[in-house]
Parts: structure tokens; C-alpha cells; sequence
């Protein structure tokens, strides 16, 4: 009886991230032209996408290697908070780092003003620089998490070996951090790949124009200025199979990411007696480039607070009840697809592999292909701005879904392998072995990635500007609006309320799984 | 052919061991209580793991602060001995040359290394081809390659069957102890310690004994050590 209800949960919600993924693509599909009637502009936007997206992945990762490096082999004070820190950025509304960036990049920022000391010309940061830049910002914390990951996944038993084999760094990096790598950077460099190839809010505040358009934004100039929708949609459609091709890819090559085990730990090696200053230098340097934004939104925006317009509260509110219906709906669906994936498992585990593959491309669904295509399906029936918040938890909760999943999958497995199997060998069963063996040992995983969902949620400033019809706006949009209109002392403010909302969520939701933790 | 241990005492965190004895030529066993810091006093000797306070010596020479791979001892771990992406010879010959550019007579030795603890012509192969059992003999061999004095065993055999075991200990005691090396080993297995012989360190409560005869230790225990080893003759 209960495993009639999962496995329908399981199916549904794997229904509703299909027809959310594939239906709305088809529906777009349907308006595009037979033959592409892509301008030189949108031939440019696709060559701006890919660019873009190679060079920050590169980018990133090439500076992450000897980021993780130093990280992994120094041991200094406040190397924990560091690497805490660089978790961050992955919750971190877009908008607001934009909004960092731009004070330390900006024509305004502290880096033009130094400059004008000096009596140099200020340095602008719209346009591409801008948009690599940014994906820089957010990508380099993601990057050398990974292969921080990867250096301190190398058995503490092969550093002993290559000390007492004498081995020379070059030998320790031929024979233990080359084959690391190999295994580890391609993974990393795709996702990065597949997070920037669907940029919109980075490329709606810092690009635009002929130079910097990435596809993504130009759907949305497609749909909300020029209507017109074969083009949105044969661009839609260009989107897709980008992404799918790029997630497919990824799917083949990357290692799942185990967030578990901590960071905290150091490599003792024998044959890093150099290099120490160097270190240093990359770790500070690094520390300023990611925490320097962070501090000026905090910094101005406890002076901006008094300057916001009240209806900074009210989209508050508005992002509140999105991001909390959202959050649930992408928790539940995760869970019973998890659910799903590992009973089928056991009895199919090709159609369990399925499941699990289609639910993490719904990555690669582009939320404006999502929205157009809901827009178009709505159209005929109602008035889509009226269904502007509906559509946007449903949206938010399948770009949130992939996320909770693979926080809830291993959960799930973990407590199924050890106390599912006791609690049913003591006959416990349905909701009772649920509620006795499995919660106890998941809701650590649950609350953390019901926080993740809401943070994620919060911060999305992506499908809500296709649908906001007049006078409703969410938190990201709302400052997003403020920045355009250049009232930046209530930018300032909304940028704090917006990024502290966001972490208020992730912290809430984390900290409600752990409480009279037993475990 | 004495190693020396002189005030020592060694700190991880807030666990610390004390250490004040002598290790002789020929095969003493390290024994205690899980946790207790078996392996601590082995990287102490191997070099990974710097004393708190006081000395070791070999030979009346202080090692204390020599580099692992500049002391006269070579260490063979519970796991994690070979590197997976290199094949079995290459993984030897890094025993003798950390760049792998072995000449003809480097490879012969390998070859040699590889017969003498019974793998002819596995030399090909990656390490996940190798069984436990088999895993255990190549890092012995590449041991045997570096021609320590003093050979390290951290539980290398531990993940074995008992007649492995006792195999491995036996192949010990005939390619290294018997040619006058110095052999310490950390087992878990009062069969092991018996079946290897010689002395044996009682590691617990903080502080490793001097070494007593081995079945001395093991036929009458102190308190400690008949608590975690329990009734173990009885069934022998």
C-alpha cells in the first residue's frame, strides 16, 4: 500500500518535471519555423553562449588547480571559514553578485577609484569581461571545492609512500596529483560548462548588446519586447540541445560529487617544503577576488536599509511565498523520486537508471524554454501574467529538484542499507518503518536540501521577468529594477535583505534537520 | 643493530604516547588495544610523524630529524600500497627509482623482487587485477627493493585469511629477517605475533613497554592486554 503510494508520487513528480521539461519544450518547438530565420544577431548570441561558457569554465578551473593545492597541503587560521565560504557562492543571488562585483569592478567601484588616484581611466566591467568575470566569481569557489575534494580523496598512505620513496614534487605530481586530476577536472569543467551555458541573470545585469547576449537572454528579449515567438522558439529549441548535448556529456564523465566528507582535513606531504609564498600570495589573492563583493553588499547595504522603498517588504513577501512552496514541492519530488530510483532499483535497475538520468537533465531545461513554453500552453486558456507565481514555484522547483535529489538519493540508500534492512527484519513496515528507521537517519539530508531549494528559490531572478505582470514583483526582480532606475541606495539595501533572506532560509531549513539530532 | 627510542613522546591532538625502549635486531611484534597508538609509534620510526620530545636512534645515530625517505627504513601499509593506474613492475621499480627510468639491470631486479616473493610474470598488470593476498607480496617485494634495514609492517596483512597470513609472516621471516633485518610489525593477531617470534611492545594506556619475549606476553598478559585479547587459547 505504501510502496503503491510512493512509487505514484515517484511517477508523478517524474511526470511533472517531464512535462514541465519536455512538454513546454515541444510547445515551443511547435511555433518555431521549419527553416531557422536566425539573424546574424542570434548567430552571434549562440557564438557569445559557447564562448563564454569555455572560457569561464577554463578559467575556473585553471585557477582552481593551484587553489586546491595550496588549500590542500597549508594548514593557516581561518582555513575552515575560507573553505566554508566558498560553499556560498553557489546559493548566492545572482543579482547580488552583480551588485558586489559591480562595486569593486564597477565604473564606481573601488578598483576605478584607486584608479583615478592614480590618474588611470576607470575600468567598466559591462560586456563580456563583465559576464566571464562574474562566472569567474561564482564558478572558482564551485571548481576548487571539487578538486580540493579530489586532492584530499588520495589515501594519506600514498604521501608516506612517495616520502619515503623520496619522491621530488615532480615525481608526487606525475605519480598521485596527475592521475587525481585527469579523473577530476573534466567532471568539474563541464558542469561549470553547463551552469554558465544557461547564464541569464549575470548576462541580463552585465551583458547584452551585440558583444554579450547569451542565447538565454535573447529568448527573453524574443518573448518580452519583440513577441516574437517562432524566434524565441527556434532559439528555445538551439538551447536545448545544447544544454542536453553538454549535460549528456557530463553525465558520462563526471564523478558524483560526494559532499560529505569534510574539507577541513590538511595533507601532510614531505615535498612541499617550498612553494610556500606562492601559496600565500594565491590564497589572499583568491580570499579578496571572493569575499571583497560580498563585504561590499554588507557594508553598503547596512547604510542603504534606511533608503528602501517599502515595496522592498512587500517583495519580500512576494519571493517568500514563492521560494517556501517551491522548496517543498522540489523536497517532495526529489523524495519520492529517490524513493522510486531505489526500489527500482532492485527490481529494474535499467528503468531506475533511466529515472534517475532523465530527472538530472532536467538540469539542462533552460528555465525561459520552461516559461515560454508554459506561456505558450497557457495562452489559449487564461491570462499567463495571472498565473505568474504558480508558474514560477513549478519552475523553481524543477531547476531546485536535481539539487535535492542528489542530496536525498544517497541519504535515502544509506538509511535504506542499514536501518531500513533492521527495522524490517524487527517487522516494522510502511509508515512505521519510515517513521522509526528512515527519518531519523534522512531528515538531516532533508532539511538541508529543503534550504537549499528555498535559498536557490529566493534568489532566482529568471522566469518571474517573462510572466511579472504589473505590480508584482519578486526580491531579485525588485532590485533589479532599482539598479536599472540608478536609485542604488535602495539597491543597496534590498541586496542585503536579499542575500541575508536567502541564507536565513538555507540556515532555517539546515538547522530544523539537525536539531535533537541523535545521530 | 639497535633502534632506539629516548624520552619520546608523541602527540595527535590530545592523544599522546609515551616511549622510552630499545627494538632489537631480528622481529618484535607492536600489540595493544585498538586506538591505543600502534601505528603512531611506527610513524614516529618511519618519519611521519615528528616526537613532541626526544630522540630516536639507529646505530647510536640520531634520526629524529631525517626525512622518511632518507631513513634507513622502509614501510609497508595496511592499504593503499601500490598506485592503481601503475602496473606491478612499475610500481616495484619506484623502490628504486622514483622517475622510473630503470635501466636493464634495474628491471632484472624487479623481476628478481617479483619471483622471490612469489609473482612471476605479474609484472604486467594493475594492482586491481592483483588479489588481497597478492597485493601484499608486490609491496613486500618493492620493500624488498629498497634494502632497509628496518621494515615497517602497519598491518599490511590484516585484510588477509589466517593461512595467508601465516604464509605472508613466514615469507617474512625467510627473505628479511633471516638475512639480519631489523622487521616491526603491528598486528592484531596474537597468532601473528607468535608465528612471527622474537619480542613483542605492549602499546596501551599511553605508553609503548620495552619489548618482553613474545610468548611471554602473550601466555601471561597484564591486565590490559587479557582484556582486549580475551580467552584467546581456548579452541587452540
Amino acid at each position: 500500500m505504501t510502496w503503491f503510494l510512493v512509487r505514484s508520487a515517484g511517477w508523478a513528480s517524474l511526470a511533472l518535471v517531464l512535462t514541465l521539461a519536455l512538454v513546454t519544450t515541444v510547445a515551443v518547438a511547435r511555433f518555431a519555423p521549419a527553416v531557422p530565420v536566425l539573424g546574424p544577431a542570434d548567430w552571434a548570441a549562440l557564438r557569445f553562449t559557447v564562448g563564454q561558457a569555455v572560457l569561464s569554465a577554463g578559467l575556473s578551473v585553471a585557477l582552481a588547480i593551484p587553489l586546491a593545492r595550496a588549500l590542500a597541503r597549508r594548514r593557516f587560521p581561518g582555513r575552515a571559514v575560507l573553505v566554508a565560504l566558498m560553499g556560498a557562492p553557489f546559493i548566492l543571488p545572482a543579482i547580488v553578485a552583480v551588485f558586489g562585483l559591480l562595486a569593486v569592478w564597477g565604473r564606481a567601484g573601488i578598483v576605478s577609484q584607486g584608479l583615478d588616484i592614480l590618474g588611470l581611466p576607470p575600468v567598466s566591467i559591462y560586456g563580456p569581461v563583465g559576464v566571464v568575470l562574474a562566472h569567474v566569481f561564482f564558478n572558482l569557489p564551485l571548481a576548487t571545492r571539487i578538486i580540493l575534494q579530489g586532492w584530499l580523496s588520495i589515501p594519506q598512505e600514498q604521501f608516506r609512500l612517495a616520502a619515503m620513496l623520496s619522491m621530488t614534487r615532480r615525481d608526487v605530481a606525475r605519480h598521485l596529483e596527475r592521475p587525481m586530476l585527469r579523473a577530476v577536472v573534466p567532471g568539474a569543467a563541464l558542469v561549470i560548462f553547463l551552469l554558465c551555458l544557461s547564464s541569464f541573470a549575470v548576462a541580463l545585469a552585465l551583458g547584452g548588446g551585440p558583444r554579450a547576449t547569451t542565447i538565454e537572454l535573447a529568448i527573453y528579449q524574443a518573448v518580452r519586447f519583440e513577441f516574437d515567438l517562432p524566434k524565441a522558439a527556434a532559439l528555445a529549441v538551439i538551447q536545448v540541445m545544447l544544454c542536453l548535448g553538454a549535460a549528456t556529456l557530463t553525465l558520462s564523465v563526471a564523478r558524483p560529487v560526494d559532499t560529505a566528507p569534510g574539507l577541513d582535513r590538511v595533507v601532510e606531504r614531505w615535498d612541499a617544503q617550498g612553494g610556500r609564498a606562492s601559496d600565500a600570495t594565491l590564497i589572499t589573492v583568491a580570499a579578496v577576488f571572493l569575499t571583497l563583493p560580498l563585504a561590499m553588499v554588507v557594508w553598503r547595504g547596512v547604510f542603504g536599509l534606511f533608503d528602501m522603498p517599502p515595496t522592498i517588504w512587500r517583495a519580500l513577501a512576494t519571493s517568500l511565498l514563492i521560494a517556501l512552496p517551491a522548496a517543498g514541492l522540489a523536497v517532495a519530488m526529489a523524495g519520492a523520486l529517490a524513493a522510486l530510483i531505489l526500489r527500482m532499483g532492485a527490481r529494474v535497475p535499467g528503468v531506475a537508471r533511466g529515472v534517475e538520468a532523465a530527472a538530472i537533465l532536467a538540469l539542462a531545461v533552460s528555465p525561459f524554454v520552461m516559461g515560454t513554453g508554459l506561456f505558450l500552453i497557457l495562452n489559449p486558456w487564461t491570462d499567463p501574467f495571472a498565473a505568474a507565481i504558480p508558474v514560477t514555484v513549478a519552475v523553481n522547483a524543477v531547476l531546485a529538484m536535481p539539487f535535492g535529489l542528489r542530496v536525498l538519493l544517497p541519504a535515502l540508500r544509506d538509511a535504506e542499507a542499514t536501518q531500513g534492512r533492521l527495522g524490517r527484519s524487527l517487522g516494522l513496515s510502511g509508515w512505521r518503518l519510515f517513521r522509526v528507521a528512515i527519518w531519523p537517519r534522512i531528515r538531516r539530508a532533508v532539511g538541508f536540501s529543503m534550504g537549499l531549494a528555498a535559498a536557490l528559490s529566493m534568489g532566482d531572478l529568471g522566469v518571474i521577468t517573462l510572466f511579472a505582470p504589473p505590480g508584482v514583483e519578486t526580491l531579485p526582480l525588485a532590485m533589479y529594477r532599482l539598479m536599472g532606475s540608478y536609485r542604488t541606495a535602495g539597491a543597496d539595501g534590498a541586496a542585503l535583505v536579499l542575500v541575508a533572506a536567502a541564507f536565513a532560509l538555507l540556515w532555517l531549513f539546515d538547522r530544523g534537520g539537525r536539531v535533537d539530532d541523535p545521530l | 643493530m639497535t633502534i632506539r627510542f629516548e624520552g619520546v613522546r608523541l602527540r595527535q591532538g590530545n592523544f599522546t604516547l609515551d616511549a622510552d625502549l630499545e627494538i632489537a635486531a631480528g622481529a618484535t611484534a607492536v600489540i595493544g588495544p585498538s586506538g591505543a597508538g600502534k601505528s603512531t609509534v611506527l610513524a614516529a620510526l618511519a618519519g611521519f610523524l615528528p616526537p613532541e620530545r626526544g630522540r630516536i636512534l639507529w646505530q647510536g645515530r640520531d634520526i629524529t630529524a631525517i626525512a622518511p625517505g632518507a631513513r634507513p627504513v622502509t614501510t609497508v601499509f595496511q592499504d593503499h600500497n601500490l598506485f592503481p593506474h601503475l602496473t606491478v613492475a612499475q610500481n616495484l621499480g619506484l623502490g628504486l627509482r622514483p622517475d622510473l627510468r630503470l635501466n636493464a639491470a634495474e628491471q632484472a631486479r624487479v623481476a628478481q623482487a617479483l619471483d622471490q616473493v612469489g609473482l612471476p610474470g605479474e609484472d604486467g598488470k594493475r594492482p586491481a587485477a592483483l588479489s588481497g593476498g597478492q597485493q601484499s607480496r608486490a609491496a613486500l617485494a618493492r620493500a624488498l627493493l629498497r634494502d632497509q634495514p628496518i621494515l615497517v609492517l602497519d598491518e599490511p596483512f590484516a585484510a588477509l585469511g589466517p593461512a595467508q597470513r601465516i604464509a605472508m609472516i613466514a615469507l617474512v621471516d625467510r627473505i628479511v629477517v633471516a638475512v639480519g633485518k631489523t622487521v616491526v610489525m603491528v598486528t592484531h593477531q596474537p597468532e601473528d605475533a607468535l608465528a612471527l617470534g622474537g619480542a613483542a611492545i605492549l602499546v596501551a594506556e599511553g605508553r609503548a613497554a620495552p619489548p618482553v619475549p613474545v610468548d611471554e606476553l602473550l601466555y601471561d598478559p597484564p591486565p590490559v592486554l587479557r582484556e582486549y585479547l580475551g580467552d584467546w587459547r581456548r579452541g587452540r
